[in-house]
């Protein structure tokens, strides 16, 4: 019976290690220019040379990309959904990458207190790219730079919203996605 | 029932598009447009407009605010492109967009105190029922429009950033606004008309 009991453990065990290894780490996908670390959180920095890895998607996930910072008010207001969203539809394939567009001087003082203080469960990585006119056609033409702003993207089909969404909207436009 | 529910479908779609009226001016202006005047309300209190400046060659509108990190990252580029171009007939003329209804930072007051503060050598003005900003189609802040006069009227000549680097005055590579007014003013193309940057969208 103990036996038996330690092999039920060890495949639980094992299993659950097998979990943590599939949940997505950005670090691993994509190298960060470097990585800030206070408290006890870490933000990998990105310029956009190595933020349009993420761009390009290769495999089967859906990714929702959505570009914020703390000091603008609607992209707080709508974090929320993409957070429900991210739990909601993990089984789904779908990650929630949030794209901080916080001043780099600022993820001390206002970033990473923020992700702390809300316990933000998203992947956030900070785009430290000034040359804006540069990268953010590249994200989308039609992009005039206001945040909020996302993309969802998989490998078949991409689109880009210069709004702010209601968690239906969110889900409505995740759902074309997830039933291609 | 079908049909009903169908025309109900067809009712809500279009009713819900005729509801997005902002949507008429998204495109706003395009390089080469005819700018309208207008008549706002300064931080002085005087209403300020286009045609009182008898003098100008152009003026650089830039739609900026009190709270938005961006806009705070310019204004003091914004003195001194005002300072640098004024006296050679453009000057820079600021309008808040935002409706400070729901944003306690942006009310006229506050305007008063942040110009006061950063002195603000240009007119602060106030778009009251924020009816001018979706006429120049102007979507962040800051966002700049370089206009020309002419005897046809003030023609858009560039739009978009003030130089290619937010963070740091002393990396900036290409000051997108001081070469579209220098090539205006020597009568030359403008090479970049178009940029774009990130900034805090305007809250109507």
């Amino acid at each position: 019976m103990k036996a038996f009991v330690a092999i039920v453990s060890l495949i639980v065990l094992v299993g659950c290690k097998k979990h943590t290894d599939t949940t997505f780490n950005i670090v691993e996908e994509v190298a960060p220019l470097r990585i800030e670390t206070f408290s006890n959180t870490e933000v990998p920095v990105y310029n956009f040379d190595g933020f349009e890895k993420l761009l390009s998607v290769s495999d089967d996930k859906t990714y929702i990309i959505n570009f914020w910072a703390t000091w603008c008010k609607p992209c707080v207001e709508e974090l929320p959904h993409f957070e429900t969203i991210a739990k909601q539809y993990k089984s789904k394939d779908v990650e929630v990458i949030l794209v901080s567009l916080d001043f780099p001087n600022k993820v001390e003082s206002a970033l990473i207190p923020f992700i702390e203080k809300h316990n933000l469960e998203s992947t956030v990585v900070l785009l430290d790219d000034p040359k804006q006119n540069t990268w953010i056609p590249k994200v989308d033409e039609s992009w005039s730079g206001a945040i909020p702003a996302t993309v969802i993207i998989s490998k078949n089909k991409r689109s880009f919203y210069e709004k702010s969404f209601t968690f239906i909207e969110l889900e409505k436009e995740l759902k074309a996605f997830i039933t291609n | 029932m079908k049909p009903l529910k169908l025309l109900v479908l067809v009712a809500v779609v279009v009713l819900s598009s005729a509801f997005t009226i902002p949507s008429l001016f998204s495109e706003g202006y395009k390089i080469g447009d005819k700018a309208s005047d207008f008549k706002l309300k300064n931080i002085d209190g005087k209403s300020v407009s286009l045609a009182d400046y008898s003098d100008a060659k152009g003026f650089l509108i830039v739609f900026t605010c009190n709270d938005c990190p961006y806009a705070k990252a310019y204004e003091d580029r914004l003195i001194q492109l005002d300072k640098k171009y004024k006296s050679q007939g453009v000057p820079v003329i600021a309008i808040n967009p935002n409706n400070p209804i729901n944003q306690k930072g942006e009310t006229f007051e506050k305007m008063q105190e942040r110009a006061k503060e950063k002195g603000f050598t240009f007119p602060y003005l106030v778009d009251e029922g924020q009816a001018i900003s979706p006429v120049f189609g102007a979507q962040r802040t800051p966002h700049c429009y370089l206009l020309e006069k002419t005897s046809e009227g003030n023609i858009v000549k560039y739009i978009g950033a003030i130089d290619d680097n937010y963070q740091d005055e002393n990396a900036v590579e290409t000051t997108y606004v001081e070469d579209a007014i220098d090539a205006m003013l020597a009568g030359e193309e403008i090479a970049i008309q178009n940029t774009k940057a990130i900034g805090c969208s305007i809250k109507l």
